[in-house]
């Protein structure tokens, strides 16, 4: 099939960018949506032009790094999948795509589809952690977790930090990625102790980020890879007015 | 290629005794380095990995001043990530007979007898904390309705000791170590670097001291100094180009550090994983795993006859063959991946794969969904079906998967000793990217294991006796900075100059069909002897006809990649020229004219107990022999029969 893609192309953070459109022919059902972007840079890095510059690594949908606004979907309309692990038999001929970067004010544009994710770092560092230095643990079986518990952590800790959630968000809000290592880590024994104090620097530090608030909009959710539940949020808020009191 | 003989090389840092107490020994010999002397310690840690991640925190929670840097925008996505079956550990919680006498033996025995075994028994040993370390970093691990931790089996063990997290064992255990990491950086311990890629390593005075880094973003070539450097830098599976590995998984930071004096241990030694997605066009940029986990529940089969295009439902039972039941009753369809993979290879050639090309065989749940019914099937293995279908969309519960075998670990990296150090001093290598603890071949579940022990304990333990002398290393030599930076700044220039009209990717692509052609599942002295002529030609090709668009004082992505194949062209040759003087085949080194008369693989014991390190030199490779001895494990034939 052929195609049209209309692609948003910012050489810099200073410079301003726009969309362009771009040509590629004999996409063939199969491919990820990836490797059709990859066959339009082979072609315009033999004309000498700049190749689009997007982020991506693992290519299998679990490290988090690739992810851009397809048709105005984040990772496309595709549920509950990356961008690399789309694939190119959800197309049809003729079809015009548009591809941006994810847009947040948190997250500049480094170029072109590539954005600055940091700030997802330092929630972390604000407190998404269980302080145990290497030597320090119990024997594993010291502390039985019911499968309940563990479960619900394992759901919440499926999160891949891509951001989507973000970009989704008309408040430009990070709480489901924020609400998720507070469910995860807060839903086990281990992670109890520095429940409270975690929800509250946690969301302290994304608030400082510049991350808007929730308004339970369910977007963030909706275009999420691991269909990570709005429930993680709602945690979040009663562990940190907890916290707060 | 010619090669010389050097001095033969040893281990001079596991103690001798007891196996059982050769790393209590070690550990109490290690000198230490009190905590107002280590604040005022610096180490480099390249890599984010289970490996570089663990090591960072560690070091960090140790008091070391610790720099660390990745190629990815954040530490938390390095490619341990992908990993998802599991992790070995000889805890024995289900009684089934395991110990760590037996993760040794079967890691040793499953290695083909080429790797040391002070090191696996120690491997084995730390295995048990790991677990403890992960699930009290909030690591969600499987359980039981108990609450206790599950587990199941993995290729080559007759015990249940891989402990998992659904399919994500690689993710969670990561994201433990990333948040253990993160918290050292909050702690101020740590300072990170993302997206800084290492190109050069700086020796000054015989000692590693620093890392050349081009920053990703800016292009700024920057130097970084310390008391010593680690390079955690994972796996070179990309010099096929195709394999499970992710994109920008590269052998940069080793190679360079092999330029630079590392030795480099037994780079032929590829694991080829069984259970893959087979290759779909030519546009393919990579190949996904299914885990290996499936092999407990999935049965795998081809049919009987050549050339039957009927779809697997329409074959009866009794026209297809189970072959890995058929060939190996006792492990049946968990036999290493080596054999797996071979045996794959092998029906495909006689013709009777499935799929496009003929390159594919079934991996069946039919029987496992009848048996345990689709809910719990589902429940174990239902983000790999999902993965599967998102791919080939196909459904693998109302039909089978298609597999084929690819490019997946390395077992060879850089030489280190027990403690963990090259043979550049202060240069310490872990996790994928030294060679130590897999010999031949690797057994499922160990190398996040693997890169873990090295990160929380080994490496923690053992770098202070070296940083212990540190007063006395005086200053970095400046020459020896500006020579690194020079160099760097000499190769982007040369890539950007060429303006040739082939892309970077182009000539990968082209290599890794080589490398797989000639040096992959199965090698003989007339394939690697083509491959020797052809890797030089292409090379040369390249560095007159690759074009890279752009400048270095951007983020440029073609830039990265040209540089990248350039190293990979080096380590082919080198992977192509040990595999030659292999003569033997062992584990995951096949060489046809080294098997028995079933077809499997025949070692050399007599010739071939030895690492192979090799050296760079201006006139060829130099191979040091490492003897290999077994005290504990009979040197046997492996028999999964
Ligand atoms: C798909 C897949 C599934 C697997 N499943 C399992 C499993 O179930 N069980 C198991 O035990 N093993 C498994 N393995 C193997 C295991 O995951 C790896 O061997 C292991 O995770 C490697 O860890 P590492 O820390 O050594 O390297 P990695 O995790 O690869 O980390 C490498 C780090 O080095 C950095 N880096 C690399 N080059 C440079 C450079 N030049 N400059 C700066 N930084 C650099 C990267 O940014 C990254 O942070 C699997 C592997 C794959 C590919
Ligand atoms: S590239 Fe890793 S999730 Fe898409």
């Amino acid at each position: 099939m052929n195609l049209t893609l209309k692609i948003w192309r910012q050489h810099s953070p200073d410079e301003p960018g726009q969309m362009v459109k771009y040509h590629v022919k004999d996409v063939s059902p199969d491919m990820s949506f990836l490797e059709m972007l990859d066959v339009l840079n082979e072609g315009l890095i033999l004309a000498g032009d700049d190749p689009v510059a997007f982020d991506h690594d693992c290519r299998e949908g679990i490290c988090g790094m690739c992810g851009m606004v397809i048709n105005g979907v984040a990772h496309g309309e595709q549920k509950a999948t990356t961008t690399c692990q789309l694939h190119m038999r959800h197309f049809k001929d003729g079809d015009v795509v548009t591809i941006e970067p994810w847009r947040a004010a948190p997250f500049p544009v480094i170029k072109d589809l590539v954005v600055d994710r940091s700030a997802f770092d330092r929630i972390i560092q604000a407190g998404g952690f269980v302080s145990v230095p290497a030597g320090a643990a119990p024997d594993a079986h010291a502390v039985p977790v019911p499968k309940g518990d563990a479960d619900d952590a394992f759901d919440a800790a499926t999160c891949i930090g891509c951001g989507a959630c973000v970009a989704a968000c008309p408040n430009g809000s990070a709480s489901l990625f924020t609400g998720a290592k507070i469910t995860h880590l807060g839903s086990l024994p281990q992670g109890r102790p520095e429940r409270a104090s975690r929800a509250k620097t946690m969301v302290e530090q994304m608030d400082l980020e510049g991350f808007g608030g929730c308004t339970n909009t369910g977007e963030c959710t909706a275009v999420c890879p691991k269909g990570i539940s709005l429930d993680v949020i709602a945690r979040m808020n009663a562990d940190f007015l907890k916290a707060s009191r | 290629m010619k090669y010389r003989e050097g001095e033969p090389i040893r281990d001079t840092k596991a103690p001798e005794g007891p196996i059982e107490e050769r790393w209590e020994k070690r550990k109490f010999a290690a000198r230490l380095v009190n905590p107002a002397n280590k604040r005022k310690l610096s180490v480099i840690v390249v890599g984010t990995g289970l490996a570089g991640g663990s090591a960072a925190a560690t070091l960090g929670e140790l008091g070391y001043q610790v720099t660390s840097f990745c190629y990815q925008d954040s530490p938390r996505r390095a490619h341990s990530i992908a990993a998802q079956g599991g992790i070995n550990a000889a805890k024995n919680y289900r009684g089934d007979g395991d110990s760590i006498y037996r993760l040794f033996y079967d890691t040793v025995k499953g290695g083909d007898f080429r790797a040391r075994e002070s090191n696996v028994y120690r491997l084995a040993q730390v295995s048990v904390n790991i677990i403890d370390q992960a699930v009290a970093q909030g690591v969600p691990f499987a359980r039981e309705y108990g609450g206790l931790l599950d587990t199941r089996s993995f290729g080559g063990a007759q015990v249940s000791r891989t402990f998992y997290a659904r399919g994500q064992t690689g993710q969670q255990l990561l994201l433990g170590a990333y948040q253990a990491l993160e918290r050292q950086i909050a702690a101020g311990t740590v300072t990170m670097h993302a997206r800084h890629e290492m190109l050069e390593l700086i020796v000054s005075d015989g000692r590693a001291r620093g890392v050349v880094v081009r920053d990703m973003v800016t292009g700024e070539i920057e130097s970084h100094l310390a008391d010593a450097v680690v390079l955690a830098t994972g796996g070179y599976g990309n010099v096929f180009f195709l394999s499970t590995n992710a994109k920008g998984c590269n052998t940069t930071a080793i190679w360079r550090a092999h330029r630079k004096g590392a030795l480099f241990a037994n780079p032929c030694y590829t694991q080829i994983h069984p259970t893959c997605i087979p290759v779909s066009g030519e546009y393919q940029s990579k190949l996904t795993l299914m885990s290996e986990s499936l092999r407990n529940d999935g049965r795998v089969w081809v049919p009987l006859r050549k050339g039957d295009t009927r779809p697997p439902a329409a074959i009866p039972d009794d026209e297809r063959d189970y072959y890995l039941e058929r060939i190996y009753p006792a492990f049946g369809n968990l036999v290493p991946r080596d054999i797996a993979s071979r045996a794959a290879k092998n029906v495909c050639d006689e013709g009777r794969g499935v799929g496009p090309g003929g390159l594919g065989v079934y991996l069946d749940f039919a029987d496992a969904i009848t048996r345990l019914g689709r809910e719990a099937v589902e429940e174990k293995y239902g983000n790999l079906f999902e993965m599967y279908e998102r791919i080939t969309g196909e459904d693998p519960y109302a039909q089978p998967m298609r597999i084929y075998p690819a490019v997946h670990y390395t077992m060879g990296g850089l030489w280190v000793d027990y403690d963990l150090q090259s043979t550049v001093p202060g240069l310490f290598v872990v996790g994928e990217a030294n060679f130590s603890d897999h010999g031949a071949n690797r057994l499922g579940a160990s190398a996040l294991m693997q890169g873990l022990a090295d990160g929380y304990f080994v490496l923690p333990a053992t770098i202070g006796d070296y940083l212990a002398d540190a007063r006395d290393f005086g200053p970095v030599n400046e020459v020896s900075v500006a020579e690194a930076e020079i160099a760097v700044r000499d190769r982007i220039h040369r890539l950007l100059s060429v303006d040739g009209d082939r892309t970077a990717d182009s000539y990968h692509r082209e290599l890794g069909k080589l490398m797989w052609d000639y040096c992959g599942m199965e090698r003989t002295e007339a394939s690697l002897t083509k491959a020797l002529e052809r890797i030089p030609e292409l090379r040369e090709e390249f560095w007159r006809k690759v074009k890279v668009s752009g400048t270095n004082e951007e983020l440029n992505q073609a830039l990265e990649r040209a540089g990248r194949v350039a190293d990979f062209f080096d380590l082919a040759e080198l992977m192509c020229l040990d595999a030659l003087h292999r003569t033997e085949s062992c584990g995951g080194h096949f060489r046809a004219e080294s098997q028995d008369a079933d077809g499997e693989a025949l070692r050399d014991d007599e010739h071939f107990a030895y690492v192979a390190a090799w050296e760079h030199a201006p006139e060829g490779p130099v191979l040091h022999r490492e003897d290999l001895a077994y005290e504990y494990v009979t040197m046997s034939q492996r028999s999964y029969k």
